[in-house]
């Protein structure tokens, strides 16, 4: 029999057997819902219905009823595209890249971290089809048809079209390599249910029977999406940057671009699955399977990612500095004094400071400094974005077209439009689908529990 | 006997044992029709005598299908049915056609060989699949011997051999139709 490593802590704690597995999971999906539940399902779907009601009005009067002007065209809505995008990026990695490099703590978190991010994409992808306008007229623009359509073909040299496809090859691939690995639980299901359950997880589990052969072809496939999903994952952020970095506009016009949305793009996506994640486990008792040594591996990835993000920020400055254009210099001076200085020095506490904190083994193996520092990574990242966005452009190249922005009640209402759909769709699926990847983690149990080992 | 109505279930309950029963099986000469196991085993399908799954040819072709599709695409629109200068480049900026390029071939090659999983596994919503015993998607490996293709053993000695290797339970499971 396999020998328990003395060197390397268990993944999954509690001495747990396939079959509890299989029952810890299967219970949430199978009982009654919880009144903690109910109670964050009956907030998301408010903040929905108050949400809507902001969302019907810019899309019947217009965007005009936002806080957008002449001079600042993008504010929130394209903040919160990128927000939004930046979450969505943790999942992915979570399943593709630590797979490829053979991380097998991933197999507990890996299934509600791509849901995360698949509800993440939706959120995003809402703000450019409504910054459009009337996206009933226009949003089939955006795809290359014929002329008939329109008076043109796409414009193939310009990063906001290759953003519609990398944004939705994005959300297609994530969705399909999601749901692969939710076939072989859905038949857990399935074998464990009677009546209409049966039916449905029957359904969804596509008739799936757990043969060699069957499992053989799930692993190659489970690997080749994820060198597929790699470097999609990481062009997707790329080219979110592009939107901004061939832009000529001072501020916009670096290449360190890339790299450093990248990196924030991760770094806000593994906040954001700590923050889900620590209420998961909590609400469905999990706390077997999402350790904290989960926890703790994931605040170490955010303070690299954080400090790659902070070297980022200091970099730009030095540079917009030692390349003498005085455009570029003024920019990065009214970011850090002008009258937008609160937004940057939040930016640079939240990003920069705070996740330095977890160089103290203490505050990353604690649950609740790793929830509040997860929710103050969350909220610099919105700013970093905002700052970019708002502050390169309220001072633009003519002194007399100098504005503020302000956000109307409008702009609020379809940001808190989308947290109502995001957190709708997490826990819809958090009680419907096994929030766990039961096979996954079946697979990894053996070296990593006492109990069956013997 | 009929082919593929009537079984030999040996039971397992450790990845392991499996492995080494699968060996010892194959060596007594007994063909294994299929082992189910909850979650994928590692080296079992060496063990069984599989061959390395093509998938990843498929995967290859439809990405280069999406290659093509992507770089043709792009030079029909901008150089061949309505050429415009735009932004001071080339009718043909290859470069700025990489992106487009790139998420065409991945999300081609990602659908192509999950359709193609999808079909060699015979999976789809409508699908039932034959279930020898319900635990082998819960805790327990499942391993199904068809006594028509080892007619010459007889059962005794498969649920012998069955019982020597390890397995933990020895059931029976005929498919009526």
């Amino acid at each position: 029999m396999q020998v328990t490593s003395p060197v390397r802590e268990p993944l999954v704690t509690g001495g747990k057997t396939y079959k509890d597995v299989t029952n810890d999971v299967s219970r949430q999906v199978e009982g009654k819902p919880s009144v903690a539940w109910l109670i964050g399902l009956a907030i998301s779907v408010g903040a929905l219905l108050l949400g809507f009601l902001a969302l019907a009005a810019t899309l019947w009067e217009g965007i005009g009823m936002w806080g957008l002007n002449k001079t600042v065209g993008w504010a929130w809505d394209i903040t919160n595209f990128v927000w939004w995008v930046g979450i969505g990026h943790a999942g992915t990695l979570i399943s593709a890249v630590l797979l490829l490099f053979r991380q097998k703590w991933r197999t507990s978190i890996n299934r509600a971290a791509e849901a995360m991010t698949i509800f993440a994409v939706i959120c995003a992808a809402m703000f450019p089809v409504i910054h459009m306008g009337r996206p009933w007229v226009g949003a089939y623009w955006a795809l290359p048809l014929p002329n008939t359509f329109g008076s043109l073909w796409v414009n193939f040299n310009s990063p906001l079209l290759w953003d519609v496809f990398a944004i939705s090859t994005y959300f297609a691939v994530s969705l399909v390599f999601w749901y692969i690995g939710l076939i072989p639980d859905f038949a857990t299901i399935r074998d464990r249910a009677t009546g209409i359950r049966k039916t449905i997880y029957g359904a969804l589990s596509f008739g799936w029977d757990g043969a060699t052969r069957t499992w053989m072809r799930y692993e190659s496939v489970s690997l080749i999406l994820a060198g597929l999903a790699t470097p999609l994952v990481l062009s997707v952020h790329t080219i979110v940057s592009f939107d901004f970095a061939t832009s000529v506009i001072p501020g916009w016009h670096t290449t360190i671009f890339p790299p450093y949305f990248v990196a924030g793009a991760i770094f806000s996506g593994f906040a954001m699955v700590l923050t889900l994640m620590i209420v998961t486990r909590k609400v469905f008792n999990l706390q077997d399977y999402i350790t904290i040594g989960h926890i703790e591996l994931m605040n170490i990835v955010i303070i690299i990612t954080g400090s790659i993000v902070g070297i980022a920020y200091i970099t730009e400055f030095f540079i917009a500095w030692y390349s003498g254009v005085a455009a570029e210099q003024y920019a990065f001076v009214n970011r850090m004094f002008g009258p937008y200085w609160w937004a940057y020095w939040s930016m640079m506490t939240c990003n920069v400071i705070s996740p330095q904190l977890f160089w103290f083994k203490k505050i990353r193996t604690s649950i609740v400094a790793t929830f509040v520092l997860s929710l103050v990574v969350n909220i610099g990242m919105w700013f970093e974005r905002f700052v970019i966005i708002v502050t390169s452009l309220h001072r633009d190249f003519l002194p007399s077209s100098w504005v503020m922005f302000y956000p109307t009640i409008y702009d609020v209402g379809v940001y808190l439009f989308t947290f109502g759909l995001f957190f709708t769709c997490f826990l819809l699926f958090a009680k419907f689908f096994p929030v766990i990847n039961m096979a996954e983690v079946k697979a990894v149990l053996k070296s990593s529990s006492e109990k069956v080992t013997k | 006997m009929e082919k593929d109505k009537n079984f030999v279930l040996g039971i397992f309950d450790d990845e392991d044992v499996l492995s080494q029963a699968v060996r010892q099986i194959r060596k007594a000469g007994i063909k294994i029709h299929e082992v189910y196991s909850p979650y994928p085993v590692h080296g079992l399908d060496e063990e069984l005598g599989y061959r390395r799954s093509r998938l990843p040819i498929a995967a290859f072709l439809f990405g280069l299908l999406g290659t093509i599709l992507a770089l043709t695409m792009q030079f029909y629109m901008m150089k061949f049915d309505w050429p415009m200068i735009i932004g001071g480049k080339n009718f043909a900026p290859i470069p700025t056609f990489i992106p487009v390029t790139f998420e065409l071939t991945v999300l081609l090659s990602a659908f192509g060989m999950v359709g193609v999983f999808m079909i060699t596994n015979n999976l789809k919503p409508w699908g039932q699949p034959r279930i020898f015993d319900i635990r082998s998607t819960d805790d327990k490996h499942v391993m199904a011997i068809d006594l028509a293709s080892n007619a010459a053993l007889g059962k005794e000695k498969i649920v012998e051999v069955l019982k020597t290797v390890g397995a933990t339970e020895v059931n029976n499971k005929n498919f009526e139709d």
